[in-house]
């Protein structure tokens, strides 16, 4: 099948609203007779189904967890994008366009992206209507915050909680829905299959968490909003219950899969400190607006640390290597994540790590205290205040910015990060790969649609922070409820679809045999066991930075994963109860599956671009030395997977991309 | 260090339940609470039993799934965390550690120290939103201001993640911090307003119906609260309640 990305003619500024004044609408006295599927409630998923009702369609929703308000999307920290222009510093749609597509490293789809800068605007209003609670300033209006890989101030907030704000907010809309009757809402559910009848989606088998009983649902439309594939390394800032399966199901049904090589790797998170560990701590790259990073300069100073003999705060200004400043002067310590993350592996790399695991580096506010309180000091005409005093008024504003981060730091690692640097490492955070979607945001199934994190489609190699709020909720409040209304518009006379089918059946038979062989293998490996593997594999050879040799390795070495967890699994309990081990099962095999097209794609893919960096395409010369080396003649595509039982088998089908509006040039932010 | 875990187990709603002694050992100090439960899980599936079940998802102390009441408080010894953030170095080497779920008649168990909360669901249901449609053309987010003052404490007030420790550390098994803390969330803000009268009075009347009990000010759902959720929500969700049965 031939890829058609269905991208409206015209000028990329009116692309979005000629098209949908041009799409087929379905009238409200229809809506009622129409039901669509929404898998995951975060913040694609949750806003996607309360809009969707609120237009008259039916909606059956489904999470894993017990509330639609623990979606994942709750964890995230800093803020959501757009370009309102409040601060007067020169934003606009097109600049914030521009730098989402020169922030992916030029491997989105221009189209999208523009419609998403387009409607950020709209999804403020709507959170601010909603009750949610924006950070404001003294004169009652909205506050900002810079971000990463940018020059303005765009970034909304909520304290450290912005994602649990939008989402609380996407939650009481879905309430008010529910309420209403119009959403039916399926806590502690797990879609285990997509049904497809007369090549069509139509509904999904799901399985009751509670008392594992396997379920039929049938739709007009299936919308999978499920989240990132970031736990396939195992050890990621996604919660524990993080999961590619739904995604993967639809893959395996005829859905091609997009540049799953395409992984963010956030550089402040809390390093690791034991083999025990079982999720890594993001902290939220506001940090990076007041805190600066560093390691020693000597190497002398960095065993001194580590050996405990000498503090951070023993070290003057000239014993320590800001890194970030003096390699990107322009950006300084607000790069983008891509080129922060590798920043500090570099340094890692070279032996400069300030803990034990060698695997850390500094994130100091003493400056920002400084600065601070001497604002303060000034605004409260403290006249010649002492260095207590400064450091003291200092510590209360960083306090009010990130006081919840501060918290869970020093929670976490037990040492005070108002009186030492706080230590950071990279950890895995988001993917910006995902299933292939059209400007529709329908995938290659007809009628099963892909949003949020789930899709490819936005934020092309690399995401730029803030920007994932920005996108779940643009399409799942502004763009989905539209462009399912022109499918569905061909559906008002289909009627009920009924569960009784053959297709229901056979796909109700293969959920349940995948069940019955886990809970009766009785191997001798715990599914956790496995999965460890699986994201050692992962980290080592397919993470901050990939080579050839590796990624061959990895793929076979994940093929013998496999291979072994389908012989030795141990998964206790049985299939009619409440069974986390058997719901880790299933969600493994599906990891251990994608993990080899992971590794299959970063092969194919011989550049660098974004989260993606193949050693053997760097620069080797002149000022951009050791940066990364995209390749636009030969890479400027999007690589859509098609199943074909094997990982390895997959065959590429290749999205050109094409740049009207933007000129193709090397991320420079030195 | 090496403890005794007391644990109940329970094998279904219906079930009766009972506590059963475990031990576990060379737990790290640097450990979270469920990652030493992670060590006894992954010890009681090499050994072919079933291992406990617990909520749990984000571990990093947002998304309020996770829920344990641990010798004696919900989410364990340490203030101002879930149970996800707790650390065994607020436990020592011997330590006897008993754990139970969330106790409430609201929250009726579902398997081990798995609790069913959709009591919290139906009372946001009942009016925990402000009725406002998506449609892209709400006025400007800046056109109303709103004093940071008021912004700051609705924030506070909106940072409750909905785990229920407030329920399970009250004697009375009462709901009012968490009502409490959505009532003021929208009651601090003037898109809130519209709709002030019904929503409160119908998310009490739905908070009563699920068998909570009343608040009788001892205050221990504000020390146990992970968020620092204050008692004076349950105040403001007071006067709230009682000016809106006097404008009927």
């Amino acid at each position: 099948m031939a890829l058609d990305s269905k991208v409206p003619k015209g000028s990329i500024k009116d692309k979005w609203t000629d098209y949908k004044n041009h799409i087929d609408l379905v009238n409200p006295a229809n809506k009622r007779h129409i039901d669509v599927i929404v898998v995951g409630t975060g913040l694609a998923g949750g806003s996607a189904a309360a809009t969707l009702a609120e237009l008259g369609y039916n909606v059956k929703a489904f999470a894993y967890q017990d509330s639609p308000r623990r979606a994942h999307s709750i964890a995230a920290q800093g803020g959501i994008n757009a370009a309102k222009n409040y601060q007067g510093d020169g934003d606009s749609t097109y600049r914030l366009f521009y730098d989402t597509v020169k922030g992916g490293d030029y491997r989105s789809r221009e189209a999208n992206v523009y419609r998403l800068a387009e409607v950020s605007t709209n999804i403020i209003d709507q959170c601010v209507a909603q009750g949610v609670p924006f950070a404001r300033d003294y004169g009652g209006l909205l506050d900002n915050r810079s971000f990463g890989g940018v020059l303005v101030s765009r970034t909304f907030y909520a304290k450290g909680q912005t994602g649990q704000q939008l989402l609380l907010g996407a939650y009481s809309a879905m309430n008010r829905q529910i309420a209403r009757g119009k959403i039916e809402m399926f806590n502690r559910h797990e879609m285990l299959d997509v049904v497809i009848v007369d090549g069509k989606a139509r509904g999904i088998i799901a399985r009751n968490l509670i008392t594992g009983e396997i379920e039929r649902h049938s739709a007009h439309a299936v919308v999978v909003g499920s989240g990132g594939y970031g736990n396939v390394y195992f050890l990621s800032t996604n919660a524990m219950g993080s999961n590619a399966t739904a995604a993967w199901k639809i893959h395996k049904k005829g859905a091609y899969f997009a540049n799953p090589c395409y992984t963010q790797i956030h550089p402040t998170c809390i390093p690791r400190s034991g083999d025990y560990q079982s999720k890594l701590t993001l902290m939220s790259e506001s940090l990076r607006n007041d805190g600066r990073i560093w390691v020693p300069k000597n190497m002398e100073d960095v065993m001194a640390i580590r050996e405990g003999r000498k503090k951070p705060t023993d070290l003057s200004e000239d014993e320590r290597d800001y890194y970030l400043e003096r390699r990107y002067p322009a950006f300084g310590n607000l790069v983008p994540r891509d080129v922060a993350s590798r920043a500090a592996k570099e340094r890692c790399d070279a032996g400069y790590g300030v803990n034990a695991t060698g695997e850390a580096v500094y994130l100091d506010f003493a400056s920002a205290f400084e600065r601070y309180g001497r604002e303060q000091a000034k605004i409260h005409n403290i006249t010649n205040p002492s260095d207590e005093k400064i450091y003291e008024l200092g510590q209360a504003i960083v306090e009010a910015k990130y006081g919840n981060l501060f918290q869970m730091y020093e929670k976490i690692i037990d040492q005070n990060p108002y009186e030492t640097p706080m230590m950071i490492y990279p950890a895995v955070h988001y993917t910006m790969g995902g299933v292939w979607v059209d400007y529709n945001l329908m995938t290659t199934i007809p009628g099963c649609y892909c949003i949020g994190e789930a899709n490819f489609s936005d934020h092309g190699a690399n995401r730029l922070g803030a920007s994932a709020l920005m996108q779940g909720l643009a399409d799942g409040y502004f763009v989905l409820p539209y462009t399912i209304g022109d499918y569905l518009s061909t559906d008002i006379r289909t009627g009920k679809i009924s569960t009784d089918s053959k297709e229901f059946e056979e796909a109700e038979k293969e959920v349940t045999e995948r069940i019955n062989f886990f809970v009766n293998n009785k191997g001798t490996k715990s599914v956790d066991y496995f999965h460890k593997k699986l994201g050692k594999v992962m980290w080592d050879k397919a993470g901050m930075s990939r080579n050839a040799q590796g990624l061959t390795e990895a793929m076979a070495e994940i093929k013998a994963i496999r291979e072994e967890f389908w012989k030795d699994v141990s998964v206790p309990g049985t299939a009619n109860e409440m069974n986390p081990e058997l719901e880790k099962a299933g969600r493994v095999a599906d990891f251990l599956e994608l993990g080899e097209l992971f590794a299959k794609d970063a092969l194919m893919r011989e550049e660098s671009c974004g989260g993606h960096f193949r050693e053997e395409s760097a620069e080797l010369d002149g000022p951009q030395k050791g940066e990364a080396k995209r390749n636009d003649e030969d890479f400027a595509f999007v690589a859509a997977w098609e199943y074909k039982g094997e990982p390895a088998d997959a065959v590429l089908h290749k999205e050109e991309l094409e740049f009207k509006d933007i000129e193709l040039k090397q991320r420079s932010y030195k | 260090m090496n403890l005794t875990l007391k644990i109940w187990r329970q094998k279904d709603s219906k079930a009766k339940g009972q506590m059963v002694d475990y031990k576990v050992t060379d737990i790290s100090e640097h450990m979270s609470f469920l990652e030493m439960m992670d060590v006894l899980n992954e010890q009681l599936v090499n050994s072919g039993e079933e291992p406990v079940a617990f909520d749990h998802d984000c571990r990093e102390g947002i998304c309020g799934m996770c829920s344990m009441y641990i010798n004696g408080e919900a989410h364990g010894p340490d203030r101002g965390v879930t149970t996800c953030q707790l650390h065994m170095r607020m436990f020592k080497d011997g330590d006897t550690i008993t754990i139970e779920p969330f106790r409430a008649a609201a929250f009726p168990v579902i398997k081990d120290l798995v609790v069913d909360r959709m009591a919290f669901e139906r009372i946001q249901q009942a009016g925990g939103y402000i009725s406002v449609n998506t449609s892209g053309n709400t006025q400007d987010a800046n056109s109303i201001p709103i004093s940071k003052h008021a912004a700051d404490e609705a924030m506070d007030a909106a940072t409750c993640i909905g785990c229920g420790a407030c329920v399970a550390s009250c004697k009375n098994s009462s709901a009012m911090l968490f009502v409490g803390a959505k009532v003021s969330q929208y009651a601090l803000l003037p898109q809130g307003q519209v709709e002030a009268v019904d929503r409160v009075k119908n998310m009490v009347a739905q908070m009563d119906l699920e068998g909570f009990g009343n608040c009788t000010n001892t205050g221990a759902c504000e020390v146990e609260c992970p968020k620092g959720i204050s008692l004076e929500n349950i105040a403001r969700m007071n006067r709230e309640y009682l000016s809106a049965t006097l404008k009927g």
